[in-house]
């Protein structure tokens, strides 16, 4: 390697992003450049001088809740009956007029948004408390060592021994060709009943779902979180259906429908 | 369902490197407000194209749109590049400093503070091709292959870029250091 290459690849040798061979080749020259080594000292000086010295801007947590208010309302113009939350902080420069298109266009999602978050925050939580209650017994089965009371990963073993036990017959549905096998069944009590909880599992990840009868309609999947578990529910052919796991909520999702459109089948 | 899902998406790989957002376009812009402004816009931008994005790396994918929106922003204010930051926002910048480290001794803390100032004011007057691919090596340690990914150029010129940006800023350092560090 030459001085003129040497001096080339300097930087990156001040950076540590040279390849062994290059460093080789490199330090081949280095060692014995005098004005090399002067320059590798100057650009490792200015380099430490910034990274100790110059600032670092942090954003303002104002800031980050602007943001979270803006996202939501873009996100209630899709889906105005799902939002739940920050709506009142909102803030409107009027560079964004173009992305809005027109400020009658935001009232109107935003007046969708403010009735919505009314009828949400209108009803008891119900679904929260037992949103919080399947999270709950989904980490005691966790931590008791209690996840199956039958192990078995056939669905017909599993299937029959809800027989005489409830007074309904859950769906027990093999996904084990899409990656999600079932290892057990056990009875859980949920919301002041009994209901059946199927295990599955994927990639290690155990899934407890947990069915019961459906008395008020169907309805469409719905995903949320809690404590780092995701939770999807929905219902569908006289069946509450909730998913609880540390599975990502894509992958969660993935796996409910799968399991949605076999139960249609069956 | 699904855009509650993006929503979570969003917060887990994208929400975590608003300091890095907004650090960034604060150096590029200059300007507390600006850089707010711009920050908000580039996570309105990134939120309308998350579908689209299927890295790994949801910090150098949100400031490539970071940067994108801070050059747009900026030709349409068609700012002077080698503008001197005004007074005001140079005391502004003591406020701000998160990044002060031992600072026991009066003396050297005197010593320290009025070289930081220098460092910083020195930062500011480098011409921006240079400044933001400092402020990404050294402040937000990224690779060469993070910044030429995220910049879209060769790491050749991230390389090359880097080294006159050091030469550039040791010269505008020494330059301001035979003033007395006066202002």
């Amino acid at each position: 390697m030459n001085h003129e290459q040497a001096q080339n690849l300097l930087p990156a040798y001040v950076d540590k992003e040279l390849s062994l061979s290059e460093v080789v080749d490199f330090e081949r020259h280095f060692n014995s450049c005098t004005k090399c080594q002067l320059e590798y000292q100057e650009q490792a000086r200015v380099s430490t001088l910034i990274k100790n010295n110059a600032l670092y801007f942090e954003a303002k947590p104002e800031l980050a809740e602007r943001i979270e208010s803006v996202i939501t309302v873009d996100l209630s113009k899709a889906f105005p009956q799902k939002i739940q939350g920050h709506f009142w902080n909102l803030n409107w420069p009027g560079s964004w007029d173009g992305i809005w298109g027109s400020k009658g266009a935001i009232m109107a999602s935003l007046a969708a948004l403010i009735i919505s978050t009314s009828l949400f925050f209108a009803t008891p939580s119900a679904q929260e408390k037992l949103t919080e209650e399947l999270t709950a017994s989904h980490i005691r089965s966790l931590q008791a060592n209690h996840l199956s009371d039958v192990i078995s990963t056939d669905q017909h073993t599993v299937k029959p021994w809800f027989n005489g036990k409830l007074d309904f017959a859950p769906p027990v549905i093999d996904l084990t060709a899409t990656g999600f096998p079932i290892t057990g069944g056990r009875l859980d009590y949920i919301n002041g009943k009994t209901i059946a909880v199927i295990i599955y599992h994927h990639n290690k990840h155990p899934i407890n779902l947990y069915i019961w009868p459906n008395t008020s309609g169907d309805s469409a999947m719905h995903a949320t979180a809690r404590k780092g578990y995701t939770l999807v529910h929905w219902a569908t052919g006289g069946m509450n259906y909730w998913a609880v796991s540390d599975l990502e909520a894509t992958k969660l999702v993935s796996f409910a429908e799968k399991l949605q459109a076999q139960v249609s089948v069956n | 369902m699904n855009d509650l899902i993006k929503k979570q998406r969003f917060h887990t790989i994208v929400m975590p490197h608003l300091s890095s957002a907004f650090n960034l376009a604060r150096w590029l812009s200059h300007g507390h407000q600006e850089a707010e402004d711009i920050v908000q816009e580039a996570f309105l931008r990134a939120f309308k194209y998350f579908d689209g994005f299927h890295g790994d790396d949801g910090r150098v994918w949100l400031l490539g749109i970071v940067r994108n929106t801070f050059y747009t922003w900026y030709q349409q204010n068609k700012i002077q590049t080698k503008s001197t930051p005004y007074e005001d926002e140079l005391y502004g910048l003591e406020f701000e400093m998160t990044s002060i480290r031992d600072k026991n001794n009066p003396e050297t803390k005197l010593i320290q503070k009025n070289s930081q100032r220098l460092l910083n004011e020195a930062l500011c007057e480098l011409p921006i091709e240079f400044r933001e691919v400092m402020v990404m090596r050294e402040l937000e340690d990224l690779s060469y292959k993070q910044i030429a990914e995220l910049m879209q150029i060769p790491m050749g010129t991230v390389m090359s870029r880097l080294g006159r940006g050091r030469k550039q800023l040791a010269t505008i350092l020494l330059a301001k250091t035979e003033n007395g560090g006066a202002k």
